[in-house]
């Protein structure tokens, strides 16, 4: 091999090693983006999907009570009182609320929904039933026990009386599925009492849905929320009970 | 709801494999009419049929809670509330006996039968209370609560039957006063415990023909289980003196067709 070829190997070779160079941290930085990517559950990926924001700062800021856990007397709810862009109309306005109340508290110790779980979608019958679908991380992610899973409940059908007055009673789905327990305790076959007095307002029909926004089929055959009887007023099972007395 | 019109299953019929009286005991009352899941309870108000029985609260049937694939609630140190349950109903299970109650189990190891198998299991019992026991996750450590179900929608049918999914409705103010006395038991042993009986959507009450409560202990959060251990005693004491506290007030009804 003659010296000019040497040089234009080595040449090439010097060149070739130096892109490697420079490249070679872009290559890694690409691949441990993908690896998070990777990493991120399926909850996490629906939520980017699936949960558009829907404060519309061009709402009317109205003071709004959010139930969660009180961090003095244990295992019950206080209301929290923020201001927020709320719709007037109740399908989006029980979205906003419920989305904000799953966002939870500033201390996450007061939380009585999981972190992860979402609000897949909503929709509310012309007999003041609403369906509320949430992510499966609701049953799998929450404490077992009566005591917090009814917290759970409460919290949001207590949150649903004090800020949407169309919302009289309220059926929980699973991922789109009826389900007999949240997780393993609290009874999730009946609708919950959340509005015992009539609402002012008429219930507007819901706007045009998105495909996705179809009222999910349940397992059975079975409407999603048959309007049960009245249940009585002064004990609806949606309600805690009083806050326990401490010596 | 399930449908009233749907055929009530054969009173002979074994509502689950697990079901035992106490050792050295008569057995458990004829069964009355059960159903599986979509059928109905029994006549309203006489769940328990009409052979000629002692007519007073025999039997208590204890429920440990999940079991199988299913742990219930974990704590971190590898607590299982299906274990302890099952540990915490042995003892119950002493304290009962030792005041004159037969008592049926309905799972005796790591088994899980479904809820209608463990209401099956109470709603064959003549003169029957139903205790189901659960750990909490959470709640403050070394207390103890007692639930009710919540009001369910009367059960108003004119064929005397009580549907499946409402059959603890006609037994629901029965349940309150079983509650109520159980928790004042258990409030005096352990302190931080309300003072009464609270109302909760239980799945497992709901299908029970019989006054019906679940005790729930805080919590698999503890560091040591023995901490948990500790409790059963009072816990086993407090529902035997609960139940037979309860037993002059349950009359269980003669004839068809009465109200509890």
């Amino acid at each position: 091999m003659t010296p000019r070829w040497k040089f234009w190997l080595i040449g090439g070779l010097v060149i070739a090693v130096l892109a490697a160079a420079i490249y070679f941290p872009i290559l890694r930085r690409r691949v441990k983006r993908a690896a998070k990517l990777q990493q991120q559950s399926e909850e996490q990926a629906r939520r980017e999907l699936t949960q558009p924001i829907v404060i519309n700062p061009g709402d009317p800021r109205v003071k709004t009570k959010l139930f969660w856990a009180s961090d003095t007397i244990e295992s019950t709810l206080v209301p929290v009182t923020v201001e927020l862009p709320l719709s007037n109309e109740p399908v989006l306005r029980s979205k906003q609320v419920l989305n904000t109340l799953l966002a939870g508290p500033v201390d996450a110790e007061l939380r009585t929904l999981p972190p992860d779980a979402l609000l897949l979608a909503f929709y509310l019958l012309p007999d003041g039933t609403a369906i509320a679908d949430f992510s499966e991380a609701l049953a799998t992610s929450i404490p077992s026990g009566i005591v917090s899973e009814q917290l759970a409940v409460n919290s949001i059908t207590r949150t649903l009386e004090a800020n949407v007055p169309q919302v009289q009673r309220l059926k929980i789905l699973i991922h789109g599925q009826e389900v007999e327990t949240l997780a393993g305790h609290l009874d999730l076959a009946e609708t919950f009492v959340v509005n015992t007095k009539p609402a002012q307002l008429a219930v507007k029909p819901a706007p045009a849905q998105s495909s996705t926004d179809k009222p999910p089929t349940p397992a059975s055959d079975k409407p999603p929320a048959p309007a049960p009887a009245p249940l009585t007023a002064d004990k609806p099972p949606g309600k805690l009970a009083q806050p326990e007395r401490k010596p | 709801m399930a449908p009233l019109a749907a055929v009530m299953v054969s009173p002979s019929q074994t509502p689950s494999q697990t079901q035992q009286p106490a050792p050295g005991t008569p057995p458990a009352a004829s069964p009355p009419a059960t159903s599986p899941q979509g059928g109905v309870a029994g006549p309203v108000g006489s769940p328990f049929g009409a052979q000629a029985q002692q007519a007073g609260l025999n039997i208590v049937v204890l429920d440990p809670a999940h079991g199988g694939t299913d742990p219930g609630a974990r704590g971190t140190g590898g607590i299982r509330e299906s274990e302890i349950v099952l540990d915490f109903v042995v003892q119950v299970r002493r304290a009962l006996e030792l005041q004159g109650f037969q008592v049926v189990q309905t799972r005796q190891g790591n088994e899980n039968p479904s809820f209608d198998d463990r209401s099956a299991t109470a709603n064959a019992q003549r003169g029957a209370v139903f205790v189901t026991m659960h750990i909490s996750s959470t709640g403050l450590p070394g207390t103890a609560r007692v639930y009710v179900n919540s009001d369910l929608p009367p059960v108003a049918d004119s064929n005397g039957l009580i549907p499946w999914d409402r059959a603890q409705a006609p037994f629901l103010g029965l349940s309150r006063t079983f509650g109520d006395l159980v928790q004042g038991y258990l409030t005096q042993r352990f302190k931080g415990s309300p003072d009464t009986a609270q109302t909760a959507s239980v799945r497992q009450l709901r299908t029970t023909a019989a006054p019906a409560i679940a005790v729930e202990i805080s919590s698999v959060t503890v560091e040591d289980r023995a901490d948990l251990d500790r409790m059963a005693p009072g816990v086993a004491d407090a529902i035997a003196r609960g139940a037979a506290a309860f037993k002059p007030s349950y009359v269980v009804p003669n004839t068809r067709g009465a109200l509890p």
